[in-house]
């Protein structure tokens, strides 16, 4: 289908579905027309086209009723292609057009207390009763598991191979007897994310993604889209964080000084040369040259997002901090906030979704082919290592 | 506009690669560094049967008629070969400066390599300081006198064009005095004329030919910074210490990681410059590709250990290339120093540029 064809289907939809009338019966008249997300296939809220038709319906349809990528982010960038790729038929019809159109919001419960950057140690374990799994564990940093209905989960299932081989993918039903969600509060005073115990949560088999002990390989996919997800995003020349800062440096003359000025001019070329990269590598996959800059970006934009975010604060020289108290945040929130705000959050950035020393290690092994570290955990089974 | 290659950049690209592999590998780069840098037959070569000489040329001056994204793939070539060509002197800044002043006869000369040109220009200016290390001056009788230090490529010419009061001159009967040059694959002279013969070609806009060139050596130094990265993977993951390759050490690994996400953003910022072309675009591409050129050379001399301070391995041909480069029309700060108006990023009061709020800036002056 070329673009012509697709406006023409756009324009069709928009003749039988009023923009103006119910918000979710438009959403849900939208997926089916496979005006959703057009690379996923027919019947799933696709057309089964290239990625990059996308943007011909988001231009079409700007204006219209849309989804919420804030609150809907997990779901969209991370459960979306990995149900895609794992889940069954059944699967496939049952959770992406309730996840696409907001009814139905999804968090990740991957990080535990003792497995960080080494996730595959993780410990929650699930044991087979019948066509039930009982999962008992802790899992941490769970952003919007207050909101959810689900969560995509990685369990032990056998503790007695080494530590990739033994893990098993789920969708954990986050309403279900047994999940405690309770809120960590975060060093901005809010708390977007959580840690959720999960005590005796009864899961049925036909939650399970991907086959038992593949939970591993059902995982890189999730990881993978994550990371395009944090580090994707378009924008013109002075978008993003740097132009933030410009605004703030055209309005206060009287602060500026020689050194930080020469310290924003390499930050803004910095910012600059980093969107060049970005905007390179859309072109790339747009014709169907995926490139390996993409493990870079999220990489770039962190160290970036913390460099300009501690120059604002210097160069504004205000003591104060917007609101330190307890609450619940929806979503993340750089533009609305104080500089206090955005200095502190930008520091997840380097530790959210793969932390930069993590990021590096894949960079230097899979893209330039450096030799791993020496491994002591890898042929050992999960229960004799040392923790 | 795109940040890609196009096909026929990747079959010119093809062609130069294999050719310098052929015939003159770093090693033999090396070789000839202390004697005669420039390899003449190499140049005939690359210039007339590959064509390189002539792609800025217009066709009807028996050029290709190509534009600056051709030249600036055939400058990744031989920036990553260090190759002893002048194409940079010659086939960008010289050809560039007569295609402005549209001397036809000239330039069929320089189309298909005949003729070699060197454009009178020291390599330590800048768009921001055009006349930088030059004193010329036109005598009354049409003559011209004075000095440029600093010029490259005008050992090899056998065209010197040089530029004075606006105008651009052909000159006959300069002394060019080759000195011992940081780089020793691109060496400086000092041109000095007195009373020399002069035909005036056509007008020049100084800044506007080292604008180009700026941009265009942005490929040049990816090219460099590649070759550095390469060539240190390569060892790394050969060389051994502690029973492992160092390559396999995570403060290594962590160094090159970093190194290959500047270089990535160095290939899409040179390609930026000559996509887009703005003096915004060459400032920023300028701006990151010097530095990025020095710190893959460095870090490569540093990871190959004792190997990197040897005579014997080319790699220092890399460091003083792109040292020198670095410098070369316009250092990074200086660049950066012209984004502050371009990019409307305006200095404190009493700085060079505050009042230049460029356009972002006026528009916020003139609402107030």
């Amino acid at each position: 289908m070329d673009e012509a064809r697709l406006k023409e289907r756009v324009a069709a939809f928009l003749s039988e579905n009023d923009p103006a009338g119910d918000r979710l019966e438009f959403l849900r008249a939208r997926f089916d027309a496979g005006l959703a997300w057009v690379w996923f296939p027919e019947g799933l809220g696709g057309l089964g086209l290239s990625r990059d038709m996308q943007a011909v319906v988001e231009r079409e349809l700007a204006g219209t009723p849309q989804i919420d990528g804030g609150v809907q982010g997990i779901g969209l960038g991370m459960a979306a292609p990995t149900i895609l790729a794992f889940g069954t038929d059944e699967q496939r019809r049952r959770f992406l057009r309730p996840l696409w159109t907001g009814e139905e919001i999804w968090c990740q419960l991957f990080s535990e207390p003792g497995a960080g950057s080494d996730l595959a140690t993780l410990a929650t374990r699930a044991v087979r009763d019948g066509d039930e799994w009982v999962v008992d564990g802790q899992k941490v940093w769970t952003s919007g598991a207050h909101h959810a209905r689900w969560a995509i989960l990685v369990t032990r299932t056998d503790p007695d191979v080494p530590k990739h081989r033994g893990l098993t993918y789920f969708i954990c039903d986050m309403h279900a007897p047994g999940v405690d969600v309770r809120p960590l509060r975060q060093i901005t005073g809010e708390a977007e994310f959580n840690e959720v115990f999960l005590t005796g949560v009864r899961l049925g088999d036909d939650l399970r993604l991907g086959a038992v002990g593949d939970g591993w390989r059902v995982a890189q996919t999730t990881l993978m889209n994550e990371r395009v997800a944090i580090g994707g995003g378009g924008g013109g020349r002075g978008s993003g964080l740097v132009g933030g800062m410009l605004r703030s440096w055209r309005e206060h003359p009287e602060l500026r000084t020689h050194d930080l000025h020469q310290r924003l001019l390499s930050l803004w070329v910095e910012a600059e040369v980093t969107r060049l990269s970005g905007a390179r590598l859309r072109e790339q996959l747009a014709v169907g040259q995926p490139g390996p800059e993409g493990s870079g970006m999220k990489l770039s934009f962190a160290k970036l997002n913390q460099a300009l975010t501690g120059l604002e604060m210097e160069f504004l020289r205000d003591l104060g901090y917007d609101d330190y108290a307890f609450r619940r945040s929806e979503t993340v929130d750089f533009y609305g906030r104080g500089p206090g705000y955005r200095y502190l959050r930008a520091k997840g950035n380097s530790i959210e979704g793969g932390t930069s020393e993590i990021l590096r290690n894949i960079i230097s092994e899979r893209v330039l082919g450096l030799p791993s570290e020496p491994r002591i955990d890898k042929d050992v089974p999960w229960k004799d290592l040392p923790r | 506009m795109s940040l890609l290659y196009s096909e026929v950049e990747e079959e010119l690209r093809a062609a130069v690669r294999d050719l310098l592999a052929d015939r003159c590998p770093p090693a033999v780069v090396l070789k000839r560094a202390e004697s005669r840098p420039y390899d003449p037959d190499l140049w005939k070569t690359l210039a007339g049967e590959i064509g390189v000489a002539g792609l800025l040329v217009p066709e009807q001056y028996g050029g290709a008629g190509a534009s600056a994204s051709e030249a600036a793939v055939v400058l990744e070539e031989l920036g990553r070969g260090i190759a002893p060509v002048p194409f940079f002197t010659s086939s960008v800044l010289a050809t560039y400066a007569l295609v402005r002043a549209d001397a036809g006869e000239l330039l069929e000369r320089l189309a298909d390599g005949r003729s070699t040109a060197a454009l009178a220009v020291s390599f330590a200016a800048s768009p921001y300081l055009p006349e930088r290390g030059a004193s010329v001056r036109v005598s009354d009788d049409g003559t011209l006198s004075g000095a440029v230090t600093g010029v490259a490529g005008a050992d090899v010419a056998d065209v010197l064009l040089v530029p004075a009061g606006g105008g651009l001159y052909l000159v006959e009967g300069a002394e060019v005095r080759a000195t011992t040059s940081f780089d020793l694959t691109r060496p400086v002279s000092t041109v000095t004329l007195d009373g020399a013969a002069a035909t005036r070609v056509g007008d020049v806009d100084l800044a506007d030919v080292l604008r180009f060139g700026a941009g265009l050596l942005a490929s040049e130094q990816y090219g460099v910074a590649q070759w550095c990265l390469d060539t240190t993977l390569a060892y790394v993951k050969e060389r051994h210490q502690f029973a492992r390759p160092v390559g396999s050490f995570q403060a290594i690994k962590h160094r090159l990681a970093d190194l290959w996400l500047d270089v990535v953003r160095a290939r899409a910022a040179a390609r930026n410059a000559v996509a887009e072309g703005s003096p915004t675009a060459v400032a920023v591409a300028q701006a990151w590709n010097a530095g990025v050129a020095v710190r893959a050379a460095e870090e490569a001399v540093q990871l190959h250990g004792g190997i990197g301070m040897t005579w014997e391995h080319p790699l220092h041909l890399y460091l003083k290339r792109a040292k020198s480069a670095e410098v070369a029309l316009g250092t990074p700060g200086d660049h950066r120093e012209a984004l502050a108006s371009l990019a409307g990023v305006p200095g404190p009061a009493g700085s060079p540029g505050a009042e230049l709020a460029g356009p972002s800036g006026a528009e916020l002056a003139g609402s107030s």
